[in-house]
C-alpha cells in the first residue's frame, strides 16, 4: 500500500525544524511502523541524504526507548501498544501521516523524532526506589503480600518510562509516570516506610524539571502503551496531602549514637 | 595466556565460603578512593553499580541508551530460578546446580555453577526487598512455574515482564546511588576502546551518541556487563542497539574470548514476515506448558492448520520424546523444528515455521483459561501477526536469542587482563553449552548483586598499580585509534548502507553457523567473511558527520566488528568438532540425530586470543573436571 | 521553606487547594440553587428569605468572605498552574490530536473565567443592583422578575449556566482525584451523583429565566 509521511526534521535544538514529506510507494502490512521507517532510511541513505533519527531499541514494547507522535497520537492510533509494536496494517492504502517528536520543555529535543527524557531518571532518583541495600534482605516470604495488593503494585510497575504520558497530556505532565511509580512501590509493605517521603520528594523534582500540572483529563492514560490507570494519580495526591498534614517531622534527640 | 581460574580447594559446598573468607578486604574509610567503570547497566552492569555504590566505591556507569532502564534485560519474560524449595518438591541447591550443569551439556565450570546456585536464593529476597513484584499465592506467599529442562517449580515470575521488574528493581537502586553522588550515570555514551596501562585494564574511550564527543575515562578497575552477541546475526531477539563492541575490543586488547560458537537458539519465537524484518520476537517458553507443536505428516501439505485432520499432523516433539513431550530443553526443541522444516514439512511463508496449536488447551481450560494464563503473549502476538491464536494456531520458528559465549573469566569474575571483570551474558562461565530458561537473569544478578562486590575488593585491595592520569601516551593513543576508525568509516563513502551489510552477514552466520553446522560450511564462511569485511570497507556508506547525533556511524561501527568476531565464532565452531548443547556439528549426531558430545577430545573451555591484526588467533584451553556431575548423555525420551 | 509554603508551591499542592474550593463552590451553587427554588413559592416566601438572610447580617458576611476567599484561591491557583502549564510545553504539537478526553475536560480555564466574569455580573445585576434596569432592595422576586424579562440577560443567564454544569461536569469529578478519593466501590456511585446533582443545579437555574420569559412568573 501506498502512504504519505510528514516527518518533523530537526538537525538539534538551537536549528529550526520542519515536515519533510515522503512518499512510500510500497508498504508491507506485515511491517512494523518502524521496520516502515528502516526502509525509509535505507532509501536515504542510498541516496546521500540523512537519514530519519529516532529512539529505539527492544521492538518488543517493553524498553520504552521508542516513540513519537502518529497525527497527534503518541505512539499511533493503535490502544496499548508502543510504536515499535504497531503494525501498518492499521493503516489503509493513501493515508497520510504526521510525525512529531514529543514535545514538552522538559524533554529538550536532540534531533528529528529523538528528545532527551533523563527528566523521568531524576525523577527516580529523587525517591523512586526502596531503600534496600544489597544483602539487608531477609527471607523472601518473611514479607507477605496480599494478593490484590501485589496486582495493583504490578499494574502500576507495567510503566515502561516511554514518556507517551507526557506527549499526551495538552499541559506535558509527567503525573502519570510519577504516581506510577508511587502507586507501585506504595501498594507494598516494602514500600512504607518511604512512602511519604517519596511522593514529597518526586513531585518536587517532578515540578522542578518543568513539567506541567495535571488537570486529569485521562489522554495519558488512554495514550499509554501499558494503560495504567489514573487511578495512581487519585493515590499520589492521596499521600501528598498526607505526607504535607499528617506526617510528623523527623524530631532528632541530639544525643547521638554515641 | 595464562588460564588459572582461581577455584578454591576444598568441598564445593563451601568453596565460596572459604573464597570469601580468603579475599581481601578494602576498609570502608578506603573505598571513596577507587574509582570503578561499569559498562551496561542492564542486571549484571546496574546491580554492579547500585551495590558497589552502596559500599561506597565511586562507580562510573555507562549504557549507549538514553536512560539505564532501557538495557535488553528488560525484555526477558518467563522468570527467574531460585532454589527456594517455596513448594516443598526436593529443589535444593545442589539440584538447581545439577540441572544447571547437565542442561549445560557439561561444558560449564562447575564451582561457578554451584556457587551460583548457591547466592540464587539470595537474589529472590533481595528483589522482594526492592520492591519487585512478583506473583503472589492468595495466603501472600511467593508463587512459582515451572519451566524447561527442571522437574520442579522454582521458577519466580511476574506476569510475563519478569526481566522488566528485576531490572526495574536494578535501575532504581543505582539511581538511588546516583541521587546520593556514589555513582555518576552517562546515558547514550557508547565505549569503544578499552585502556590497559602496564598490563591492567585502567580505562576506556566513549563516543558521546549526542555530540559526537570522543572522551577518557580512567579508574582502578573496569566491569564490562555489555551482555551477549547474538545480533552476530542480525536477526535475533536482541535488541537493535545490543553489539560486541565492548567485549571485542577488550578481545583486542589482550582479553581471551571463551566458547564464542556457544549460541542458543530459542524455539519459540514469531517467524520472519519478510526482507524487511528488523528483529524477532520471542514467545514465552511457557507457552510450551500448554501448546502442542506439530507440523503436517506430508511434505508439502498446503492445507490450513484447520483442514488438516488429527491423522495427518505429526507431533513431532511428542513422538520423539514421549517423557519430556513439548518440553525438551531448547536446543532439542530448535533442532527438531530445523529437522522438520528442512524435510520440506515446514508450515507458512517459505515453509519456516511449525504450529503451536492451543485448541486442545482451550478445550481443556476454556479461552477465558488459556487468556488468563497467556492473555499478554497471545495479545502480542495477535498484534505482530495480525492472526488471533486463540482460533488459528501460532507459528514459530527458532531464533537466535542467547550467547552463552563471551569474555573468559576466573571464579573471581576478572577476565585475562587485570582489572577488567566481566558480568552477566557478557561472561561465558555459567551455561555450558545450553543455558536453560530464567536463568539468565539468575546469573546476572548473581554476579551484580553477590559476586563482584567481594571479588572486586580483593583485587582492589592488592594494589600495585600507579596512580596517572588520562593524559597517559596510552590514553591518548587509544583515543587516537578510535578517532582514527571513525574517520576510516566516514571516509569510505561507497555505496552501501552498513544495514546492508549487516543482512549479509547475519545470512551468511545463520546459513553456516546457525542450528546446523558443519565443517564445510563454516570454511566457507572463514572464507566469505573476510571477503564482506574486506567490501565493507571499500564500499560502506556512512552518511552525517563525527561530531552529531549519527546512528549510521552507530551502526556502522559495530557492523565492522561483528564483521570481524564472525569470523571468530565461526574458527570456533569448526574447531569445536563435536556437538553439544547449541553447538551441533552434523557430522557428530547420534542415531536419533541427537547432539554427540565427545568429551575425550573437547571437555575444555576454548578460549581464543588475539594475535595482532590480519593474524589467526591463538586457541588455548581451559580443561573442566567435573568432580561432583558425572557427564552422561543427555537423555529427554 | 516551612511546609505551608511548600505545598502551596507545589503543582499537586495548588491542585488540592483548587480541589477544595471548588467543592465548596459547589455545596454553595447547590445551596443557592435551594434558595432561588423558592421563588416559585410566590413573592412572600422568596422576599422572605432575602430579609432572613439580611437578618443573620453576622453570619452571611463570615459566608460571603469565606467564599469570597474560595473564589479567590481557586482563581489564583488556576492562573498559575495555567503559566506553568503554558510554559511546560513552549512548542506546540503542529498536527494535534485527541484520544477521549471531553470538550468540558478540556476548557476549564475558559469556562472557569467567563464564570467568573459571569459572577461579577450576577452580583452586580441581583445584589448590588447597579446593573439592574428596576431595582429594588430587598424585593427579590421583583428583581428576578423584572430582570429576567429582559431577553438579553436571560439568554445571557442560559449559556453560563451551560457553561456552569460543563465545569461542574469535569471539577466535580476531577476534585476526588486531586483529593485522593478514589475507591473502585464507589467509582461509579460518586460520578452518578456528580453529575445528577451538576444536571440538578443547571435545570433548576435554568428553568427560572425561562419561567419569566414563558410567563409563569409574573410581578
Amino acid at each position: 500500500m501506498r502512504i504519505i509521511l510528514h516527518v518533523w526534521r530537526q538537525k538539534n535544538a538551537q536549528s529550526p525544524g520542519k515536515f519533510e514529506r515522503y512518499e512510500r510507494p510500497e508498504v508491507s502490512p506485515d511491517m512494523s511502523f518502524l521496520e516502515m521507517l528502516d526502509v525509509l532510511n535505507e532509501d536515504l541513505v542510498n541516496k546521500n541524504e540523512q537519514p530519519v533519527v529516532f529512539d529505539h531499541d527492544c521492538r518488543e514494547g517493553i524498553c520504552g526507548a521508542c516513540g513519537f507522535v502518529v497525527n497527534g497520537i503518541a505512539h499511533g492510533p493503535e490502544d496499548g501498544t508502543t510504536v515499535c509494536q504497531l503494525h501498518m496494517r492499521k493503516f489503509k492504502d493513501g493515508d497520510e501521516l504526521y510525525l512529531e517528536p514529543w514535545r514538552a520543555k522538559a524533554f529538550p529535543l536532540v534531533r528529528d523524532l529523538l528528545v532527551d527524557r533523563s527528566a523521568l531518571d531524576r525523577i527516580i532518583q529523587a525517591g523512586g526506589y526502596i531503600t534496600a541495600p544489597t544483602g539487608t534482605s531477609v527471607d523472601a516470604n518473611n514479607i507477605l503480600v496480599a494478593k490484590p495488593d501485589q496486582e495493583r503494585a504490578m499494574d502500576a510497575a507495567a510503566c515502561i518510562g516511554c514518556g507517551a504520558c507526557v506527549a499526551a497530556c495538552p499541559n506535558a505532565s509527567a503525573m502519570l509516570f510519577t504516581s506510577a511509580k508511587v502507586t507501585h512501590l506504595g501498594n507494598l509493605p516494602q514500600g512504607q516506610p518511604e512512602r511519604l517521603d517519596r511522593v514529597e520528594a518526586m513531585v518536587a523534582t517532578m515540578d522542578k524539571e518543568g513539567f506541567g500540572s495535571c488537570t486529569l483529563i485521562g489522554e495519558c492514560s488512554a495514550a499509554c502503551p501499558k494503560s495504567i490507570s489514573m487511578d495512581s494519580i487519585a493515590r499520589l495526591n492521596g499521600d501528598y496531602i498526607r505526607a504535607t498534614f499528617v506526617k510528623r517531622p523527623l524530631e532528632l534527640s541530639g544525643q547521638g549514637s554515641g | 595466556m595464562e588460564l588459572n581460574a582461581k577455584v578454591p580447594s576444598g568441598p564445593i559446598e563451601k568453596s565460596w565460603d572459604k573464597h570469601r573468607f580468603d579475599l581481601k578486604l578494602v576498609n570502608p574509610a578506603n573505598k571513596r578512593k577507587y574509582n570503578i567503570i561499569v559498562v551496561g547497566t542492564g542486571l549484571a552492569g546496574g546491580a554492579a553499580a547500585a551495590s558497589l555504590g552502596e559500599l561506597g566505591y565511586n562507580v562510573l556507569a555507562f549504557c549507549y541508551q538514553d536512560s539505564p532502564r532501557r538495557a535488553h534485560s528488560i525484555a526477558a519474560q518467563g522468570g527467574i530460578n531460585a532454589a527456594k524449595n517455596y513448594q516443598n518438591d526436593g529443589d535444593s541447591v545442589w539440584r538447581l546446580f545439577y540441572d544447571t550443569v547437565k542442561g549445560g551439556d557439561y561444558r560449564a565450570r562447575e564451582h561457578n555453577v554451584y556457587r551460583l546456585a548457591q547466592v540464587s536464593v539470595n537474589i529472590i529476597d533481595q528483589c522482594v526487598a526492592q520492591g519487585v513484584p512478583f506473583a503472589r499465592e492468595y495466603g501472600g506467599q511467593l508463587a512459582n512455574r515451572s519451566f524447561g529442562g527442571a522437574q520442579v517449580s522454582r521458577t519466580f515470575y511476574a506476569r510475563g515482564q519478569t526481566g522488566q521488574q528485576l531490572l526495574i528493581g536494578a535501575y532504581q537502586a543505582m539511581e538511588r546511588m546516583v541521587g546520593l553522588g556514589k555513582v555518576k550515570q552517562f546515558t547514550r555514551h557508547e565505549m569503544l576502546d578499552l585502556v590497559v596501562i602496564d598490563g591492567r585494564a585502567r580505562g576506556i574511550i566513549t563516543r558521546d551518541m549526542v555530540t559526537g564527543k570522543i572522551e577518557r575515562f580512567i579508574a582502578d578497575a573496569v566491569v564490562l556487563a555489555t551482555g551477549g552477541y547474538g545480533n552476530n546475526f542480525y536477526l535475533s531477539t536482541n535488541a537493535k542497539g545490543c553489539n560486541v563492541t565492548a567485549t571485542y575490543r577488550a578481545y583486542k586488547k589482550g582479553a581471551g574470548f571463551a566458547n564464542p560458537c556457544f549460541t542458543q537458539i530459542h524455539p519459540t519465537c514469531i517467524p520472519v514476515a519478510g526482507d524487511h524484518q528488523s528483529k524477532l520476537t520471542l514467545m514465552s517458553e511457557s507457552l510450551r506448558n500448554d501448546g502442542r507443536i506439530w507440523v503436517p505428516k506430508d511434505k508439502g501439505d498446503k492445507r490450513a492448520p484447520g483442514q488438516i485432520p488429527e491423522d495427518g499432523r505429526d507431533y513431532y516433539l511428542e513422538r520423539r520424546y514421549p517423557s519430556f513431550g513439548n518440553l525438551v530443553p531448547r536446543d532439542v526443541a530448535s533442532r527438531a523444528a530445523k529437522a522438520v522444516c528442512d524435510e520440506g514439512r515446514g508450515v507458512g511463508p517459505g515453509g519456516l515455521g511449525v504450529y503451536l496449536d492451543f485448541s486442545d488447551a482451550v478445550k481443556r481450560i476454556g479461552a477465558a483459561g488459556v487468556a488468563e494464563k497467556y492473555g499478554n503473549l497471545f495479545q502480542m502476538y495477535e498484534k505482530i501477526t495480525g492472526e488471533d491464536p486463540y482460533s488459528v494456531p501460532m507459528r514459530i520458528y527458532p531464533a537466535v536469542h542467547y550467547t552463552m559465549g563471551g569474555l573468559w573469566v576466573d571464579y573471581n569474575l576478572q577476565s585475562t587482563i587485570p582489572g577488567l571483570f566481566v558480568l552477566g551474558e557478557a561472561n561465558f562461565s555459567d551455561h555450558g553449552a545450553n543455558r536453560l530458561g530464567a536463568s539468565a537473569l539468575m546469573q546476572g544478578l548473581a554476579d551484580g548483586y553477590f559476586v563482584i562486590p567481594y571479588t572486586i575488593g580483593d583485587y582492589l585491595a592488592r594494589g600495585g598499580w600507579e596512580k596517572t592520569t588520562t593524559d597517559h601516551a596510552e590514553f591518548k593513543k587509544v583515543e587516537d585509534d578510535v578517532t582514527g576508525r571513525i574517520k576510516k568509516l566516514l571516509g569510505v563513502k561507497g555505496k552501501r548502507s552498513p544495514d546492508s551489510f549487516h543482512k549479509e552477514l547475519g545470512k551468511l552466520m545463520w546459513d553456516n553457523c546457525g542450528m546446523g553446522r558443519n565443517a564445510k560450511g563454516l570454511q566457507e564462511n572463514l572464507k566469505r567473511i573476510p571477503a564482506l569485511r574486506e567490501e565493507f570497507w571499500k564500499n560502506v556508506n556512512v552518511t552525517g558527520e563525527a561530531g552529531e547525533l549519527n546512528q549510521q556511524l552507530e551502526k556502522a561501527g559495530r557492523v565492522a566488528d561483528f564483521l570481524e568476531f564472525g569470523e571468530v565464532i565461526c574458527m570456533d565452531a569448526l574447531d569445536r568438532d563435536e556437538s553439544c548443547g547449541g553447538h551441533f556439528r552434523e557430522e557428530h549426531q547420534t542415531e536419533e540425530g541427537e547432539a554427540k558430545r565427545d568429551d575425550e577430545k573437547f571437555m575444555h573451555v576454548s578460549v581464543w586470543e588475539h594475535q595482532g591484526e590480519g593474524k589467526a588467533p591463538v586457541r588455548h584451553k581451559e580443561p573442566l573436571k567435573f568432580e561432583y556431575v558425572k557427564p552422561a548423555q543427555r537423555s529427554y525420551k | 521553606m516551612s511546609w505551608t509554603l511548600k505545598f502551596w508551591d507545589s503543582t499537586v499542592g495548588k491542585k488540592v487547594l483548587m480541589a477544595l474550593t471548588g467543592a465548596a463552590g459547589f455545596v454553595f451553587v447547590i445551596g443557592h440553587m435551594a434558595g432561588n427554588m423558592q421563588v416559585y413559592l410566590g413573592r412572600d416566601q422568596i422576599n422572605a428569605y432575602a430579609h432572613f438572610l439580611h437578618e443573620k447580617a453576622g453570619l452571611l458576611w463570615v459566608v460571603r468572605i469565606a467564599l469570597l476567599a474560595a473564589v479567590g484561591l481557586h482563581v489564583l491557583s488556576a492562573l498559575q498552574l495555567q503559566l506553568i502549564k503554558r510554559a511546560a510545553r513552549p512548542v506546540r504539537y503542529q498536527k494535534p490530536g485527541i484520544i477521549q478526553a471531553t470538550p468540558a475536560s478540556r476548557t476549564m480555564i475558559f469556562t472557569g473565567l467567563l464564570l467568573a466574569w459571569f459572577l461579577l455580573y450576577h452580583l452586580a445585576h441581583f445584589t448590588w443592583g447597579n446593573a439592574h434596569p428596576a431595582f429594588r432592595e430587598l424585593d427579590a422576586y421583583n428583581n428576578i422578575v423584572t430582570g429576567f424579562q429582559h431577553v438579553p440577560s436571560s439568554v445571557f443567564y442560559i449559556v453560563c449556566m451551560v457553561l456552569l454544569g460543563l465545569h461542574l461536569g469535569h471539577g466535580g469529578n476531577a476534585l476526588f482525584f486531586s483529593l485522593g478519593l478514589v475507591h473502585p466501590k464507589y467509582r461509579q456511585a460518586v460520578r452518578a451523583i456528580t453529575y445528577a446533582l451538576m444536571l440538578l443545579v443547571v435545570i433548576a437555574n435554568i428553568s427560572i429565566p425561562v419561567a419569566v420569559l414563558a410567563g409563569v412568573l409574573k410581578i
